[in-house]
C-alpha cells in the first residue's frame, strides 16, 4: 500500500518545512493549558446542546434512530484575515464564471463555438436542462447560493474539490457551530476578535429579494420550498426559514394558476414570487421532469418562464457543477473573465479520454476515483488505501463505463488539532464556504469546516463517519495575548 | 399563515385533547367495571366505553367480547386503532414535526419526550395494577402540553388553531360520554347502582368536585345533565366548549377583515341553542334525540372549519 505524504497542519506546520501558523498562537497555548478531561467535559456539554436543540439530520431506511447527530469538535478552525481574503476573492471570481457559464450554456454558447469544451460533455449532459435554453433569470443569475468545497495542502496552497450549484447544504451547521462555541468559549472567542457569521440569513434574504421578477409588484414574497420532514436537511430548511422569517412550504402548498404561483393560506391564496427551493430538479414539476414527483408543484416551471416566479438556484444549475465539467471551470475563468483563476483545480483526470484513461489505470494506486454522479463520498475509491481486490474491480468498471468516471492525485489533505478518544491529534479537513450571489456577490467569512475523525482517513462526508469544527476567520491581525488571570484560572483547574 | 400549518396545529390539539379523553375514559371505566359486580353489567361497562370512543366497531371485527385486557389494549396500543392513545400521540407528533417553527419550544418538548417515554413502554407496563399510574401519567403530559401551549404561545392565529382544535375536540367527548350514558340520566332513575354511575359520568369530565360547589346537593340526574350540558363554569360542559369555538372563530375571523362563513354560522347557532336552552326542555324532548343532533353538528362542524380555512 503507497503510503499518503505528510500533511501540512493547519497549526503546527510542517516539520523542518513549514513552521507553526501565527493565528494558532492561542490556540495552542489553551489546548496547552486546558486538562484532557475539561476538554472531554466541554465536548460532553456541547452533544448535550445540539441535542437539545434538535440539530439533527434524518436518515431513514437504515435502522436505528432516524434523527442523529453529526459529531462536532470543538477545536476551532482559524484563518487569518489575510488568508481569508484571498481565498474570498478566488472564490467570487470563480463563481461569477460559473454564473456566465450559465448563461452561455443556456445562452448562445460561445464557449461551445470557441472550442474550449467539448461540445457533446456539454449537450450530453445528464444534467443539462434543455428547457431552460434561451430563458434569462432575473439578473442573469443562475447559482444564487454555491457552496465551493475547498482542499488545502499547505499555508498558501488551496484547491476546489468541487462546486455545489443545485441546493447546497450545511449552512445551518456553520451558523450553529459558532452559537454553541459562543455558549462554551465565551472568553477563549472573545481573545481571537472572530468575524460574526450571524448575519449570513439576513445575507441570504436580501439575496432572494434581488432574484424577484423585476413585474414582481411590492415587497416579493419569498418562501422556502422543502420535500419535507422526511427529507435529511429538514431541520435546516425549518432554522433559516425561521430565521429569514418566511414560510416552509411544501409542494402540496403551492398552486399554479395562470402562470402564477400562490400558496394556499387560511385567509386565501397568497402570491408566491420568489422560491428558495432545496428540492432537486427533477422533482420540481410533475408537468416538466419526472412524473413521479410527489414533492413537486404542477405548472412550477411555467410559471418560472413566464417570468411570475423566481427559483433559486435557477434549474439546470447541476451542468456547472458536473464532475465531469469541473476540469474546465479554470478555463471558464479565462473565458469570460480574462483573468486568471485565483484558486486551482485539483488536476482531474477524465477517464473517458484514451490518454488519461491509460495513465489512471496504471496508476490507481496514487489516485483518488469518483463516480461522476455519485456525492456523498459513495462510490469513490480512495487508491492509496484501497485492498488490491477493491483497485481491480474499479478499473473493470473504468473500462465497462470510462465516461462515468473521474480521476484525480491523492492529496495530502491539511490537518487540524481535533478532540479525539486518545487527545487531541490531527485529522484531516476541508472547508465548505458559502457564496450568495445577487446584485452583489456576498460571503459571510467562513464556511463549515468538515474534519475525517477517523485516523488517516480522507473522508468528511458526514455519511461517511465525518464531523464538523467552528471555523474562525480572525478580525485582525491575530488572537489577543491571553490575560493574565484566565492563566492563573487554567492551572488551577489543573 | 399557512392552511397546512392551520390544519396541523388543529389535529396536533385534537389529537392531544383525543388521547387524555380516552385515558380518562379509561380510568372511570376500570373504576367502574371494579363496582359492577356482575360480568354483563362489566362488560356493558366497556362497550359503552368504545361506543363513546368511537371505535367500537373496529373493535368488534376483531373481538367477539370487551373484556378489560382487550379494550385496554386497544384503546392504548393497537396500532389499528387511530383513536388508541399511542397512535393519537404519534399522530400528534408527526403534526407538530411538520409544523416545527409554528410551537413554541415549550410545547415541542412536552410531546416529544412523551412520545419518547411512551415509546420505549412495553405492553408489561400497563398491565393489572399499573394502568392507574400509566392512565394518570398520560393525562399529566396532556394537561402540561396544554400548559404550555397556554402559557408560551403567542395570542395569534397558530394559538387560535390550535384552541379551536382543543375544544372541538373537547366538545365531542363530552357529548359522547353522554350520549352512551344518557339512560342513568332519565327523571325516574335512582339507587345504590345509578348513584355509582352518575359519580362515573361526573369524574369522566374531571367534575365530581364542581358538581358540589355548583350545586351543594345531593346527586340528582336532572342537575347532573344539566352541569354537563349547560353550566357555563364547567370546563367540559358543552355550553363552555361551543363558547370558546365560536369564540374563536369569531377570533380567526376578525384577525382576517371579517372574512367569514358557514362554519361560522354554525358554530353561532350551535352556541345560542345551549346559551339560551333550559334543562327541563332538553330533557323533555328527549336527551338522546338532543345529543344525536349536538354530535352530528359537531362533526359537520368541524368540516366546515376545514372547507373553509383549510381545502379552500
Amino acid at each position: 500500500m503507497a503510503i499518503t505524504p505528510a500533511a501540512y497542519d493547519e497549526m503546527n506546520g510542517l516539520a523542518g518545512q513549514i513552521a507553526a501558523s501565527p493565528a494558532y498562537a492561542e490556540i495552542q497555548r489553551w489546548l496547552a493549558a486546558t486538562p484532557q478531561e475539561e476538554l472531554a467535559r466541554k465536548r460532553g456539554e456541547a452533544e448535550h446542546l445540539f441535542r437539545r436543540i434538535g440539530i439533527t439530520f434524518a436518515v431513514y431506511g437504515e435502522g436505528g434512530d432516524p434523527e442523529r447527530l453529526i459529531p462536532f469538535d470543538i477545536i476551532p478552525r482559524i484563518m487569518a484575515q489575510a488568508e481569508w481574503q484571498r481565498l474570498a476573492t478566488g472564490l467570487t471570481q470563480r463563481v461569477k464564471a460559473l454564473n456566465a457559464f450559465l448563461a452561455d450554456v443556456y445562452g448562445s454558447q460561445e464557449i461551445i463555438r470557441a472550442g474550449k469544451i467539448p461540445k457533446a460533455l456539454v449537450l450530453e449532459n445528464e444534467a443539462l436542462r434543455p428547457i431552460m435554453a434561451g430563458f434569462k433569470p432575473p439578473g442573469g443569475i443562475y447559482t444564487h447560493i454555491s457552496g465551493i468545497d475547498l482542499v488545502r495542502t499547505g499555508p498558501d496552497k488551496f484547491y476546489v474539490l468541487e462546486d455545489n450549484c443545485r441546493t447546497p447544504s450545511g449552512v445551518s451547521y456553520m451558523l450553529e457551530n459558532r452559537e454553541a462555541m459562543l455558549r462554551l468559549f465565551p472568553r477563549l472567542c472573545h481573545r481571537h476578535r472572530i468575524a460574526p457569521v450571524s448575519r449570513y440569513p439576513e445575507e441570504l434574504l436580501t439575496t432572494l429579494k434581488e432574484a424577484a421578477p423585476p413585474n414582481c409588484p411590492g415587497e416579493p414574497n419569498v418562501v422556502l420550498l422543502t420535500p419535507g420532514p422526511f427529507n435529511s436537511a429538514y431541520y435546516e430548511h425549518c432554522f433559516l426559514a425561521d430565521e429569514m422569517g418566511i414560510e416552509v412550504v411544501e409542494g402540496g402548498d403551492l398552486v399554479v394558476q395562470d402562470k402564477r404561483v400562490f400558496m394556499r393560506t387560511t385567509a386565501g391564496p397568497k402570491r408566491v414570487d420568489v422560491i428558495y427551493r432545496r428540492i432537486d430538479d427533477e422533482f420540481l414539476d410533475p408537468t416538466v421532469f419526472r412524473e413521479d414527483s410527489l414533492v413537486g408543484v404542477p405548472g412550477l416551471m411555467g410559471a418560472y418562464l413566464a417570468g411570475n416566479v423566481a427559483l433559486a438556484n435557477a434549474p439546470g444549475g447541476g451542468i456547472a457543477d458536473d464532475k465531469a465539467i469541473y476540469p474546465y471551470v479554470p478555463d471558464m475563468v479565462r473565458f469570460y473573465l480574462g483573468e486568471e483563476p485565483l484558486i486551482a483545480n485539483v488536476p482531474t483526470y477524465l477517464c473517458e479520454r484514451d490518454d488519461d484513461r491509460k495513465y489512471v489505470l496504471e496508476h490507481l494506486d496514487e489516485l483518488v476515483v469518483k463516480l461522476c454522479k455519485g456525492s456523498g463520498g459513495y462510490g469513490m475509491l480512495v487508491g492509496p488505501h484501497a485492498t488490491a481486490a477493491e483497485r481491480a474491480d474499479f478499473a473493470a468498471r473504468i473500462r465497462a463505463r470510462p465516461a462515468d468516471y473521474i480521476a484525480q492525485p491523492t492529496l495530502a489533505l491539511s490537518t487540524c488539532p481535533t478532540l479525539v478518544d486518545r487527545g487531541v491529534a490531527p485529522r484531516h479537513v476541508d472547508l465548505r464556504p458559502f457564496v450568495l450571489s445577487g446584485k452583489e456577490v456576498r460571503i459571510v467569512p467562513g464556511g463549515l469546516t468538515r474534519v475525517a475523525l477517523r485516523d488517516g482517513s480522507l473522508v468528511v462526508n458526514s455519511s461517511q463517519g465525518g464531523g464538523t469544527k467552528d471555523t474562525w476567520v480572525l478580525e485582525g491581525e491575530g488572537p489577543l495575548e491571553a490575560m493574565p488571570e484566565t492563566q492563573t484560572q487554567s492551572q488551577e483547574q489543573r | 399563515m399557512l392552511s397546512r400549518t392551520a390544519d396541523c396545529l388543529f389535529w396536533l390539539a385534537r389529537y392531544m385533547e383525543r388521547a387524555g379523553n380516552i385515558a380518562r375514559g379509561l380510568e372511570v371505566a376500570s373504576r367502574m367495571a371494579s363496582v359492577a359486580g356482575d360480568e354483563a353489567g362489566e362488560e356493558e361497562v366497556w362497550r359503552s366505553l368504545l361506543v363513546a370512543a368511537g371505535c367500537d366497531e373496529g373493535f368488534f371485527e376483531k373481538q367477539d367480547r370487551a373484556t378489560q385486557d382487550k379494550v385496554v389494549h386497544w384503546l392504548v396500543f393497537d396500532q389499528e386503532n387511530n383513536s388508541a392513545i399511542a397512535s393519537c400521540l404519534a399522530a400528534a407528533r408527526s403534526n407538530a414535526r411538520s409544523v416545527r417553527t409554528a410551537l413554541t419550544v415549550a410545547m415541542w418538548s412536552s410531546l416529544n419526550d412523551t412520545w419518547n417515554e411512551l415509546r420505549a413502554k412495553s405492553v408489561e407496563a400497563i398491565e393489572g395494577e399499573k394502568l392507574p399510574g400509566f392512565l394518570e401519567w398520560i393525562r399529566e403530559r396532556v394537561l402540561l402540553f396544554n400548559g404550555a401551549a397556554h402559557d408560551t404561545m403567542l395570542r395569534d392565529e397558530a394559538w387560535r388553531f390550535v384552541h379551536l382544535g382543543t375544544m372541538l375536540e373537547r366538545a365531542d367527548c363530552t357529548a359522547r360520554l353522554l350520549d352512551v350514558r344518557h339512560e342513568i340520566l332519565a327523571p325516574e332513575t335512582d339507587g345504590a347502582v345509578a348513584h355509582a354511575q352518575w359519580q362515573a359520568l361526573l369524574r369522566s369530565v374531571s367534575a365530581g368536585r364542581a358538581y358540589q360547589w355548583v350545586y351543594r346537593d345531593r346527586l340528582q340526574p336532572r342537575k347532573i345533565a344539566e352541569l354537563l350540558i349547560l353550566r357555563p363554569e364547567l370546563p367540559r360542559s358543552l355550553m363552555a366548549c361551543h363558547s370558546e369555538v365560536a369564540k374563536t372563530l369569531e377570533a380567526i375571523a376578525k384577525g382576517q377583515g371579517g372574512r367569514s362563513g358557514e362554519c361560522h354560522r354554525l358554530a353561532g347557532e350551535m352556541q345560542a341553542k345551549l346559551n339560551f336552552g333550559r334543562i327541563d326542555s332538553i330533557l323533555s324532548g328527549g336527551l338522546h334525540e338532543f345529543l344525536t343532533e349536538l354530535i352530528e353538528h359537531t362533526g359537520r362542524l368541524g368540516t366546515e372549519i376545514e372547507a373553509f380555512y383549510i381545502r379552500a
